[in-house]
Formats: C-alpha cells, structure tokens, sequence
C-alpha cells in the first residue's frame, strides 16, 4: 500500500481514533511483544502483520493501548482471542464479548481469531486451552458459540485447530470434519496452525499429511507456525508440547510449504510466547516464512482472501 | 471538628507559591521537553505486560502442576534465595525467615 | 406441554469431570480421556495440569516481582501455588488475578515473619491497577491558577482514574522500592509509610508522602473541599507544607479534575 494512503486515511474524528486500512495479505508476521516496540520502529521498510493477544489490551487504558496504537498505525494486526472458551459446554461470558466487540471496533483489526477449545468451567478460569470431544452434541453448542460471537463482533472469526495431548473416548468424528462442519454451519474462516498439526498427529499417530488433506484450506484465512518442546508419554513415546518457546521445527517449515503450495499464500504468523528472543531472531522466522510466500506468490491467492 | 481553620487568603498563597515553583521547576525548551517525553513514552510502552494472557503451554519439562508432593515443609529454606535476608529493620524484627518446628 | 424434541440438546458435560482434577495433582485422571489406541492417558492429562499452574504461578510472579525477589523464586512458587489451588483466577484477564494473593500472604504460615510482604504485595497489585486504569488526562496547573480566589474554600478534586493511595504500618513502600528492581537491598527505617501511586505521562509512579500531605490527599480523594481537606493535614501534621502538598500533587498526576461549588463546571 502506498505511503500517501495510509497518512491520509490517518483521521482522529472526536475521542475515537481511525487507523488505515492496511492487508496482511501475502504476508509474514509475528506475535506483538510490547519489548520489541523500540526495535520494529527503529527497524526501516515492510516488516508483515502484528498479532496479539486481545485479552491482554483489554484494560479501560494506559501503556498497553498506546503501544498497539503505535503498532496499528503502521501495520496490519491481527487479533486472537485465547479465553472466549467457545468449546466449553457452558454459556459464552457476555462481558468478555462486549470487551471483545469494543477491541475489535477500537482497533480495526485485519484479523480475528479465536481457538477450538474451553478454558473456562462454571466460574474458574483455568488459563489453558483445553480440549473437549467431537461430537454431534459439542458440534452444536461450539456452532451456537460461534454464531453468538460473530453476530457480536459483527464480522466473520477465523478458528484455530488445537494442540491437543489426549482424545476424548467419547468422540465420534474426525478433528477435520469437526471442523469442516463448523465453518460449513456458522461461515466462519480458519486459522491453520501448522505446528498443532505436527503436534497432534505425532501425540495422536496420525499422519500430519493426512490430515492437511482433509483439512478445508480454501477456508484458511491466517497459518500460524510456532516451536514445540519435547516430552514423553506413559509409554515412553515421544509427546510433544505445543510450547511456543523456540524457532520452529523442520518438519513444521515442510508442512507448511506443502500448505502453501496447494492453498497459495496466506497471511502466516510467527507465534514466539515464551523465552522471547531478541527482535532480530523473531523477525528472522518471518523472514523464512516471508520466503516461502513469495516463491508461491500469484498462487491463487485471490479466491482465497478470507477474514 | 476540625481544630484548625483554613483562610481563603491562606489557600491562594499557597496556590501562588506551588504554581510559580511548578513553572520554575521546567528548565527545558519545549522542544527539548518533547524529545524527552517522546522517548520515555517509548520506553514505557515497550515493557513487557504483567499477567498477560498466552496461548503456549508451558514448557514440558516443569512438574510444578503434577508433583503430589508439596515441599510446605521445607519452605523456609527457600527464602535463602531472596532479599529478604538482606533486609534490615533496625528495631523491627529482621526479614530473615525462621524455620516452622511443625509442618502444616 | 412440552415433548422431548423440542427441549435443548442436553449438553454434554465433559467439562467438569475433566477440569475436576486439572489443579489437584493427587486425583486420579478423569475416565473420559485416552491415550490414541487405548495408550495411557496420565502423563497426557498432566501436561494440562502443568500448563495450568504453571502459567498461573507465571501470572503471579510477573504481577509480583518485588514479593518474588523478596522470597527468592522457590518460596515464592510455593506460595503461589498455594495460593492457586485456593482461589483460582474467575476472571479470563490475567491482569485482573492476584487480588487476594496478600490476604492469603497474611495467613500463610511461612511468611508470618515478613509482616510486611502483603503491604509489598498490595502496592504491586494496585501498580497494576494504575498501569491498566483508563486514560484522562492529568489536572493541569494552568487549570488551578485559573480558580478565583474566593472559590479556593470549597475546590473539590477529582481523582485520575490511574491514582490510588496506600498506607502501611511497615516500611513497605521503601520495601517495595527496593525489590521492584534490581538495585541492592539493606537497612530500612522500621517505621509506617503512605503513598501516592500514580500515572502520569503512561509511566506509573510509587512516591512516599509525609503523613501531612497523605492526610490532604486522602482527604481530597474522599471528596472533601480545599480549606478542610488542608485543616484537616494540618491537624495531622503541624509542619505540614500545603504549597508543597499543592504542587506535589499536581506534578504526581494525582488528580484530573476541578469542580467549584458554585458553578459545578470542571476544569481540566
């Protein structure tokens, strides 16, 4: 997008602040660590999308608003919701939607996501996202959450696939026809969380391939790459983590490029959430991710821009 | 009731007086100032959050959620590793942790 | 009347047994769960317990740092895991968790000798209180000067959202000073404290108040007017310094607001 555009849609109208619009399409991101500020505005020339966490912005104000303030001006972000618990059987908490609905309108984000799971029971807020059966039951109530959600925050979400270290012996669908169902019923976008998927299938032993090809990519409106930690299992057998605390895995850069070489370029995102690295080495695993987009750019992108 | 009254004329003395020491307290250009400003707001807004919320799970090798033994017993031990016992309150008691005979 | 069809779906609830065990270590691993092909679901379930305390623990230490450094990171986790099991987060922000966390250091019985932490907890948690309040702008001093002289009596203030007073009967904002960073830690005058915590230009400040200019503000946050707000610092304190008070408060961003009796108008 030209310079002059987005300074001239720059308006302040009364209290309420405008930002430009500006497309992540095509592009590599990274999660927004508020210790990296000084560093991407010091750095010159396009560097992606920001995502960030939206329950962490929504205090009444102070620092955290006007750092994303910063980041909005110039760059498209995305916001990904970790706690609207829209896998949980229990009714969806109205205060945290509004506070939701006034980030999104605040904001203008390019992107709005939010998770496959629950992290609230009754009134405990357990600050994990957990996982919970497919079912032709939970298959209902996580499309009536997705509805309520949606009809909120007046646009289409986009929902990630989870990680996830046990099944359900209750379960009775595949995760990728649950999820194809989902976004059959509500219309809502994906987020394809390649590294979940290596995750999973290694946790579970299903192929990884397999999955991606049952998995609706023409639906993918954001990818998200991330570091996992290794564990093991009762048995002994490799369990992996999904630990956000490293760069990402081989096998996960494989994937993905397979990803995009069938989907075409999708926004993709570079989550890093705990031992955060310098700026420098973040940016750098966007940088390949940036790469990989360009070698598929013109790939049918159009027909896919979702969210 | 209160036992001291407070004049008007009092009031606005001092409201002079705090003023004109506000407005000699600010050596800086304008300019200056908000350079200086801009550069702190910077700083301040570049500090990571506390208590911010994460999609990640910790990482695997931790066992602080699964260990069935809670180590109360020894945690006056643990305190070794603060401040604490480098604090000293002269005539208070000093910051250095005793260890409990009883273990709850 | 009505007949089965028409009734919701019955919601599945797997959601309690599941998150029945996730924060009680020794409860065995809910029976819905599995591992794939019928492999063991323990170490499976742990790595949810794990995240869960381990990221609240996470929680605390970073809303706490000062409590942290005080106790060394190993007490601390104790405490804090503690404290987790007893009064889990019931709110989604993060930011918002910790508010019995120094009631509950009160009570703990390893830190019964540190009768000043929960004061150094408290300061933290209404730190972050101030970081987070909403925005206003600060009480500008060209607002006070424009004030006739006559309606200086019945001035009323009113507080910026972002400031907030603490008093203690330990020396725990100086305490708190000392652990919030990484400077060194010594003697410390075993005597009360008040303060004023406030955000002025987004950064947030802790400063000590004398117990006069304290008795003003907190007179002044408590809504009453000018004269008997400083009558009554005064009574508190014969030294007490009201053109200091009046300036200090203005530089600290303690109040956003004005309001005169007369015209009810507010200045900023």
């Amino acid at each position: 997008m030209a310079k002059a555009e987005m300074t001239s849609s720059l308006l302040e109208t009364g209290a309420a602040l405008r930002f430009p619009r500006i497309s992540p399409a095509g592009q590599a991101g990274t999660s927004f660590k508020p210790e990296h500020l000084a560093a991407i505005i010091a750095e010159s020339g396009p560097q992606g999308f920001f995502e960030v966490h939206a329950e962490n912005y929504m205090g009444a104000g102070g620092p955290p608003h006007r750092a994303l303030e910063r980041i909005r001006r110039d760059y498209p972000v995305s916001l990904h919701g970790v706690c609207m618990s829209l896998g949980g059987p229990q009714p969806l908490d109205r205060e945290h939607l509004a506070r939701f609905k006034t980030l999104v309108d605040r904001y203008e984000p390019a992107l709005v996501s939010e998770h496959l799971a629950w992290s609230t029971h009754l009134d405990t807020y357990l600050n994990d996202l957990l996982p919970l059966p497919y079912t032709a039951a939970t298959l209902s109530h996580v499309c009536d959450h997705i509805d309520e959600m949606q009809t909120a925050i007046g646009r289409p979400i986009l929902l990630e696939n989870p990680s996830t270290y046990v099944l359900f012996k209750d379960s009775s669908m595949s995760e990728t026809e649950f999820i194809s169902e989902i976004s059959r019923r509500t219309g809502c976008g994906l987020l394809l969380d390649v590294n979940n998927v290596f995750v999973s299938a290694t946790n579970h032993g299903f192929s990884a391939l397999d999955y991606l090809r049952d998995f609706p990519l023409s639906k993918v409106g954001e990818i998200h790459l991330a570091g996992h930690a290794e564990q093991a299992d009762d048995e002994g057998d490799l369990l992996l983590i999904d630990s956000h605390d490293g760069p990402v895995a081989d096998a996960v850069w494989r994937l993905y490029e397979i990803v995009i070489a069938r989907r075409g370029p999708a926004p993709t995102l570079i989550e890093w959430d705990s031992q955060i690295p310098d700026w420098p080495v973040l940016r750098a695993e966007a940088l390949a991710a940036q790469a990989i987009l360009d070698r598929h750019a013109g790939h049918r992108e159009a027909s896919h821009a979702h969210g | 009731m209160l036992r001291t009254s407070v004049t008007t004329a009092l009031l606005a003395g001092a409201v002079t007086t705090a003023l004109a020491t506000l407005a000699s307290a600010a050596p800086l250009t304008q300019a200056e100032a908000d350079a200086a400003m801009a550069a702190k707001k910077e700083k301040c807004y570049g500090v990571a959050l506390k208590g911010q919320n994460d999609c990640a799970a910790g990482p695997g090798t931790t066992c602080q959620g699964t260990s069935m033994k809670d180590f109360q017993g020894n945690a006056w031990k643990f305190v070794q590793g603060g401040t604490c016992a480098s604090l000293e309150l002269p005539g208070g008691r000093h910051g250095s942790l005793m260890p409990l005979d009883r273990d709850i | 009347m009505p007949t089965a069809d028409i009734l919701p779906l019955p919601r599945a609830d797997f959601a309690g047994p599941f998150s029945a065990a996730l924060l009680f270590p020794d409860a065995e691993t809910p029976a819905l769960v599995t591992g794939p092909r019928g492999k063991r679901a323990e170490k499976r379930y742990d790595v949810y317990r794990n995240n869960v305390t381990v990221s609240l623990i996470a929680a605390l230490a970073s809303i706490f740092p000062a409590v942290e450094r005080i106790t060394g990171p190993d007490f601390f986790r104790a405490m804090a895991r503690f404290h987790i099991r007893e009064t889990p987060p019931t709110s989604p922000l993060l930011f918002d968790y910790g508010r019995n966390f120094a009631d509950f250091i009160d009570r703990y019985a390893y830190a019964q000798d540190m009768p000043w932490l929960s004061d150094v907890a408290r300061i933290e948690r209404l730190w972050l209180d101030s970081y987070h309040a909403a925005d206003a702008p600060v009480l500008a001093a060209e607002a006070l000067a424009a004030v006739p002289p006559d309606d200086l009596p019945a001035l009323r203030f009113q507080p910026h959202p972002a400031a907030r007073l603490v008093s203690s009967p330990h020396p725990a904002i100086t305490i708190f000073a000392m652990n919030r960073g990484s400077g060194p830690v010594g003697r410390v005058e075993n005597q009360s404290e008040h303060g004023l915590i406030a955000r002025i230009d987004d950064e947030v400040t802790v400063r000590r108040l004398h117990s006069g200019v304290f008795a003003f503000l907190r007179a002044l946050f408590d809504g009453d007017p000018l004269a008997a707000a400083a009558a009554t610092a005064l009574d508190a304190d014969a030294a007490f310094d009201l053109p200091g008070a009046i300036g200090e408060m203005i530089s600290a961003g303690a109040f956003s607001h004005i309001r005169t009796e007369a015209d009810h108008v507010e200045h900023a």
